[in-house]
């Protein structure tokens, strides 16, 4: 057995709900301590103390957290706004101290909690790096060594001796980016980063911290884009509450995770909203046999209807169904896909029906987004509007290429052909 | 927060856990880190200096105006003695140390606040911050301090060998600015209203520190008591050092350093056990 990079025991952080306000003036302190005696004076009389309860001030933000990282392994970390994963971060960077428990860290620990700590507006590129790199914990010497390629790989050149301040965002977002991709610690801690710069940008973000991993270092990755968890991690860890609920391959994970998110049943409806020009009332999954489910098999056809109301007529309305699975869209289909071109909507009750074929998406967690719009403006926009789940009865698919918690998300069956050619 | 180990095939080893109570410098970690400190000054003086119009001559114009003033109300008006030294050169002499003083202690206390988001985001001693504002204004000193030589040679003064004194009296100022520094950044993160007592310290402290006038306008048996405001040691034993007048080697002196010594390491010491708490404070906008 490899000695683990990150063993985390118990770990925990109480945060008292006083300590979170911004700042105690003096005048607090000082009335606190004229208070006491007179406290202390009732609690003697009386005869019992006068707490008041702590619970209510207090809240775990990070409580019995247990894991061991082995080196080169690549660990999404994922939950809910508030769910504790930034605390887990802090801790581990070292920013804030646990309450309880313990995590030992076998070499360097670089974090990238934020691109751009440290970058001063005044400063210009080139002094920025120097500072900057020097913040994230690099040497002078190594940050001399890497000087090129991080111009090289943030694309500057031109502007390395301007202000910062006169950057634009992409470009700042690049150069801080460039720097912290150059860090070379044992374990590297990552938050959020992605969520910044053009999609080109964040593709080679992507690649670079492929290559990181690859290089054998151990990478704990937060962002709330699933899509890149699901490509970069080889394991994540779900947080909800502060607690752990699971550690274990990501794709099993992220589907705890959408479970989590998954409430509604097989029906939704919305109310009328009069001042819209196109309303969508209702959402409804069943099989082919009509029956009302959001839990299917792989054999079963699924079909959705929507119900809506037009109420002027409307030229060029379109409804717009996104499947995604693991937050990875999967289909995305316009109601009028199968016309020439699109007629204009007299008003009116409508209802369109969308089937999704059997043996086509793998097993899994669905969620589905339902939009309205015409071709210059989105009239109405239902995220994860609906949920389903497709489950694996009947067939075996032990063997098979689209096992669900295989890579890919749509089935292709009897589509290949081998045949002996000596 | 701090045990390390080190494993046989010499990956360090970390462990992170919570500590508490009173601890001193971890000076081998402060070692690791001495380029960030050089970093952090270096930024200072760089962006004070980019933003203004005349740059570093700010470091010259400041004591210099300072310096004319005084010897214009002081020392020609109000006739204030200055122990046989051209009054000039003897304001100067004080205006040097009290200038960094009062700048480490008014940017001390809000430099926490000011690198609030590095403090929040990247751990590094955090005891560093503190002491990269006292490194810019030790800078600035030692650029005034080139026109203390050009007033030397204006009034053909010959300083004596107790000129060899001299550093140890800066090490004093820095010891001095550094202790107070250290338990104003740290005071002024848990009680903001630090920050609206300072500028009051600030005139404060000048009038009851030997900057105008000389020690030896104190009554005698006053003078321990006097004393016990580290900055009069550093002033007069400067002067003493440079001008070999007034208090050298006393009691005044002593208590001096005995409180500017004892400012430093509670200062320290205080500094290093609030620090748990600095991010949970500030808070980190949301993150």
């Amino acid at each position: 057995m490899p000695t683990p990079a990150l063993r985390v025991c118990g770990l925990g952080k109480l945060y008292k709900i006083g300590q979170l306000q911004k700042y105690k003036a003096l005048r607090d302190t000082l009335t606190d301590a004229m208070s006491a005696p007179f406290r202390a004076a009732r609690t003697l009389v009386k005869g019992q103390p006068t707490f008041v309860a702590a619970a209510e001030s207090e809240f775990w933000a990070l409580k019995d957290v247990s894991f061991t990282v082995n080196p080169g392994e690549v660990i999404g970390i994922i939950g809910r706004n508030g769910a504790g994963k930034s605390t887990l971060l802090k801790i581990l960077s070292r920013i804030t101290e646990p309450t309880e428990g313990s995590a030992e860290v076998h070499g360097r620990l670089g974090s990238l909690l934020e691109v751009g700590t440290g970058f001063h507006p005044e400063l210009t590129g080139r002094e920025n790096i120097f500072l900057n790199g020097a913040i994230l914990g690099m040497k002078k010497a190594e940050i001399k060594r890497k000087f090129d390629d991080i111009v090289a790989f943030a694309e500057i050149e031109k502007f390395l001796d301007t202000p910062v301040k006169f950057y634009s965002s992409g470009m700042y977002v690049r150069l801080a980016f460039a720097v912290a991709a150059h860090l070379e610690p044992e374990i590297l801690l990552v938050d959020e980063v992605l969520a910044v710069g053009d999609a080109a940008f964040q593709k080679k973000c992507l690649g670079k911290m492929s290559e990181v991993a690859k290089g054998g270092r151990t990478i704990f990755f937060v962002s709330h884009n699933m899509g890149a968890i699901a490509e970069l991690c080889s394991r994540a860890i779900l947080l909800d509450h502060g607690r752990q609920i699971n550690d274990g391959p990501v794709a099993t994970v992220l589907e705890h995770y959408s479970r989590l998110n998954n409430s509604q049943g097989s029906q939704i409806d919305f109310t009328l909203d009069p001042s819209l020009p196109c309303c969508i009332l209702g959402l409804r999954l069943c099989n082919q046999d009509g029956v009302d489910s959001n839990s299917f098999d792989i054999n079963d056809e699924i079909t959705i209807f929507i119900t809506y109301r037009v109420s002027v007529k409307l030229h060029g309305l379109q409804l717009t169904a996104t499947v995604a699975r693991n937050f990875i869209d999967v289909i995305h289909s316009f109601d009028t896909d199968g016309m020439d071109e699109i007629p204009p909507r007299e008003p009116g009750l409508y209802q369109a029906r969308l089937a999704i074929p059997k043996m086509f998406l793998k097993g899994g967690i669905y969620s589905v987004r339902i939009t309205a719009g015409t071709p210059d403006r989105l009239i109405q926009d239902f995220e994860a509007a609906l949920q389903f789940e497709i489950e694996e009865l009947s067939v075996n698919t032990h063997m098979k290429g689209y096992r669900r918690d295989r890579v890919g998300h749509v089935i292709l069956n009897d589509v290949w052909q081998s045949s002996r050619l000596e | 927060m701090t045990t390390l180990t080190e494993e046989s095939v010499n990956v360090p080893v970390f462990v992170i856990r919570a500590t508490t109570g009173w601890r001193f410098l971890d000076l081998q970690e402060l070692w690791d880190y001495r380029e960030l400190v050089y970093f952090l000054t270096w930024r200072d003086i760089k962006v004070r200096y980019k933003q203004t119009v005349i740059g570093a001559a700010w470091a010259i114009l400041q004591p210099v105006a300072m310096m004319a003033v005084f010897t214009l109300f002081f020392g020609k008006l109000a006739k204030v003695p200055s122990d046989g030294v051209p009054y000039p050169l003897f304001a100067f002499a004080g205006l040097l140390p009290w200038q960094l003083f009062s700048r480490v202690i008014s940017e001390s206390t809000n430099s926490l606040i000011t690198d609030q988001r590095l403090i929040s985001r990247v751990y590094f001693p955090r005891i560093i911050v503190p002491m990269a504002t006292t490194m810019a204004a030790i800078v600035d000193f030692v650029v005034a301090s080139a026109l203390m030589v050009v007033m030397f040679m204006y009034y053909k003064i010959t300083p004596g060998m107790s000129l060899l004194w001299v550093p140890v009296f800066v090490l004093l100022m820095i010891m001095t600015a550094l202790g107070v520094g250290f338990w104003l950044s740290a005071l002024n993160i848990e009680y903001r209203d630090v920050a609206y007592i300072v500028p009051f310290l600030n005139q404060f402290w000048l009038f009851l520190t030997p900057i105008a006038y000389p020690s030896s306008m104190v009554p005698a048996k006053w003078r321990v008591l006097y004393g016990l405001n580290p900055m009069t040691g550093v002033v007069e034993g400067l002067r003493w050092a440079l001008f070999k007048t007034g208090t050298g080697p006393s009691p005044m002196l002593a208590a001096s350093v005995t409180i500017s010594i004892g400012l430093f390491l509670s200062g320290i010491a205080w500094f290093r056990r609030r620090e748990r708490i600095f991010v949970d404070m500030i808070g980190s906008g949301g993150r």
